[in-house]
């Protein structure tokens, strides 16, 4: 049995504490009224932190941000475009806080929703290498309780119209928007809660019963059980890819409500399934170098870190197929969606690219390098931060637009978040052996040896 | 010079992994095994060094794509740049999406195909080559190890009977 270690127990109680006090000063530091918004943005542009800054709060100026259509400005009210133009600002910056809030909580939530999907992978393949990672997956992919709740809130709150985050949620905006109208009949608020209550009931469900079959297995002296295991995990990974590429649309794509790409769904997968897989390997990492999990082996490592080698060349497939058709077609009403980034988001969206794809590759490319438990750990991090990125890039442009800094709010959300995943995930890990016991494949897994 | 050579032949892959084991670790040195398929650890037990193939493989990618980044700078920036469908012939930079496909692919063609080559180099492998098969058995069903004889030619038969040989023949070897 695993016992919550003090100092990782402590540890991530501080994380949460100083995540949600950060937190709580970006709420209270965002503005209330338009004359804040403009005395912001005006100090900042005096401000000599970054110059890259003070370029944005230039743009803010000029109403070249392609997301202001967003808030119905095409309509001709020429005299009242001064005055929609500076709430724009100030729902902008009210929507900061907002914004680094859900970027950390699906994050997080979407390493547990990765995991959850690798695992039943797993078990649907009869995977010989894994069983003794099974545990440690349940594990993670227990926060896919209390992370699919706050995810689940922080978008009842936008459907109260807490924040700005989503555009076609407001009633006015859907008024003087064809194009919202015309997406009505999918992106409205009553349809969209009960989606994403679906989705997530869906996971949650297939994970509860599978965690409890798996542990019945441990007890039993048959293999029903593991049939029955296998067969929920099949029809899951059925019902997981239709309703993840649903869910992308509606959590993520939807922020951008003019925007539209057919591969989404995918992409966002693959920044999920990497992250996933990145977080297993580090959490066995982490329990064998403690002395649990004896019996896994470095070839149980260079397995994960092969997936995450491969999974990270995926994310920048998929990647860059999404964007090269599109700038290469250069079609208006799709290519805002990287102009938006190109241009006021430059720094993140580069340095994702180089620490999704260039860094991996060079550093896990090595057969032996792999079998590194620090190197494996090293590429991890850079790995998870340049994927938080990636979430960053997909959400922050739609939310906040050139107003985006990454200062308080954000990191309080990592801290937040990363505490609560902390906690959750390794006190699961506490509740039952770390080694499945009458798993058919579990004497596979550990003579296990590549 | 003409040499004298043992061949033992087995008739399983397991026995012939355990004789080449014993016969290591009684110092004899093994000039070649022969199987029908890749015997799974021989290589270890044997004690051959890992293979660098991956390594050149690796250069030879770089090279590739030296090649594509070159030859795509020339011909679509340098030499003419046109304007064709609006594309930003400017700078190599500005225009690169539009070169990854063929950068990609380049990169896979010599890594791919320069290994390849580099393996029948090393393996000594070519068309009309004279087979190195001192045994036709030992592609269908059989193992053969090779050892050679400096008058120990007793004790080596003895060994090699003791480690479930099916047959031992002493042959002149010409290289």
């Amino acid at each position: 049995m695993y016992t919550f270690s003090n100092r990782l127990k402590i540890g991530s109680f501080i994380a949460m504490a100083v995540g949600l006090i950060f937190l709580v000063i970006g709420f209270t530091s965002a503005p209330s009224t338009v004359e804040e918004a403009k005395a912001i943005v005006a100090s900042a542009h005096h401000d000599d932190h970054g110059g890259g800054h003070a370029e944005a709060a230039e743009h803010a100026t000029e109403d070249t941000h392609g997301e202001a259509a967003g808030h119905g400005q095409e309509a001709a009210h020429e005299e009242g475009h001064d005055a929609s133009h500076d709430e724009h600002l100030l729902h902008q910056l009210q929507n900061r806080p907002w914004s680094a809030l859900y970027v950390a909580a699906f994050f997080f939530f979407m390493i547990a929703l990765g995991v959850l999907a690798f695992y039943a992978i797993q078990r649907a393949s009869q995977a010989g290498w894994s069983p003794l990672l099974f545990r440690v997956m349940e594990g993670i992919t227990a926060y896919l309780v209390p992370g699919g709740i706050i995810v689940f809130v922080i978008l009842v709150l936008s459907v109260l119209h807490m924040n700005h985050m989503f555009v076609w949620m407001d009633a006015d905006v859907v008024a003087h928007d064809k194009l919202l109208q015309g997406k009505a009949g999918y992106l409205n608020p009553t349809f969209f809660l009960v989606r994403a209550a679906i989705f997530l009931g869906g996971w949650i469900f297939y994970r509860e019963i599978s965690r409890k079959l798996s542990l019945a297995q441990d007890e039993a002296d048959d293999n029903t059980n593991f049939v029955k295991n296998f067969r929920w995990s099949a029809g899951f990974l059925v019902f997981y890819l239709v309703t993840e590429s649903m869910m992308s649309w509606d959590w993520i794509m939807s922020l951008d409500p003019h925007w539209f790409s057919t591969l989404f769904g995918w992409y966002v997968f693959a920044s999920m399934f990497v992250s996933g897989i990145t977080v297993i390997a580090m959490v066995s990492i982490y329990l064998k170098s403690k002395g649990h999990l004896e019996n896994v082996n470095d070839s149980h490592i260079h397995d994960l870190a092969k997936f995450m080698f491969a999974i990270s060349i995926f994310w920048t497939y998929l990647w860059f197929s999404q964007f090269m058709l599109i700038w290469y077609a250069n079609i208006p009403e799709e290519v805002t969606y990287y102009i938006a980034r190109f241009q006021d988001y430059k720094l993140p969206f580069f340095s994702m690219l180089v620490m999704n794809f260039v860094f991996p590759l060079l550093v896990l490319m090595n057969s032996d390098y792999k079998r590194i438990n620090w190197f494996v750990i090293m590429a991890g991090i850079v790995v998870l931060f340049g994927h938080y990125l990636d979430v960053y890039n997909m959400v922050m442009p739609a939310t906040v637009g050139d107003q985006w800094h990454f200062g308080i709010p954000e990191i309080g959300g990592i801290l937040f978040f990363g505490g609560l995943f902390v906690f959750w995930v390794f006190n699961t890990l506490t509740k039952h052996p770390l080694q499945p016991k009458r798993n058919p494949f579990v004497e596979e897994s550990r003579q296990f040896h590549y | 010079m003409a040499s004298k050579v043992i061949q033992a032949l087995y008739n399983d892959d397991d026995v012939l992994m355990h004789a080449v084991k014993k016969v290591r670790a009684e110092h004899h040195h093994i000039e070649e095994v022969y199987t029908p398929f890749p015997v799974h650890g021989l290589d270890k037990a044997m004690g051959l060094a890992d293979t660098r193939i991956a390594i050149t493989s690796f250069m030879y990618g770089c090279l590739g794509l030296a090649v594509a980044i070159v030859m795509m700078n020339y011909i679509m920036i340098d030499d003419w740049p046109q304007d064709i469908g609006g594309k930003p012939s400017f700078s190599y930079l500005e225009n690169m999406p539009a070169f990854v496909p063929i950068m990609f692919e380049m990169t896979v063609f010599f890594a791919a195909h320069l290994m390849v080559i580099t393996f029948y180099l090393r393996s000594r492998m070519w068309p009309f080559k004279k087979a190195e098969n001192p045994d036709v058995r030992t592609t269908d069903d059989h193992f053969l190890m090779e050892i050679g004889i400096h008058d120990n030619e007793d004790e080596l038969t003895t060994l090699l009977w003791d480690t479930g040989a099916v047959e031992i023949n002493v042959t002149e070897k010409e290289s």
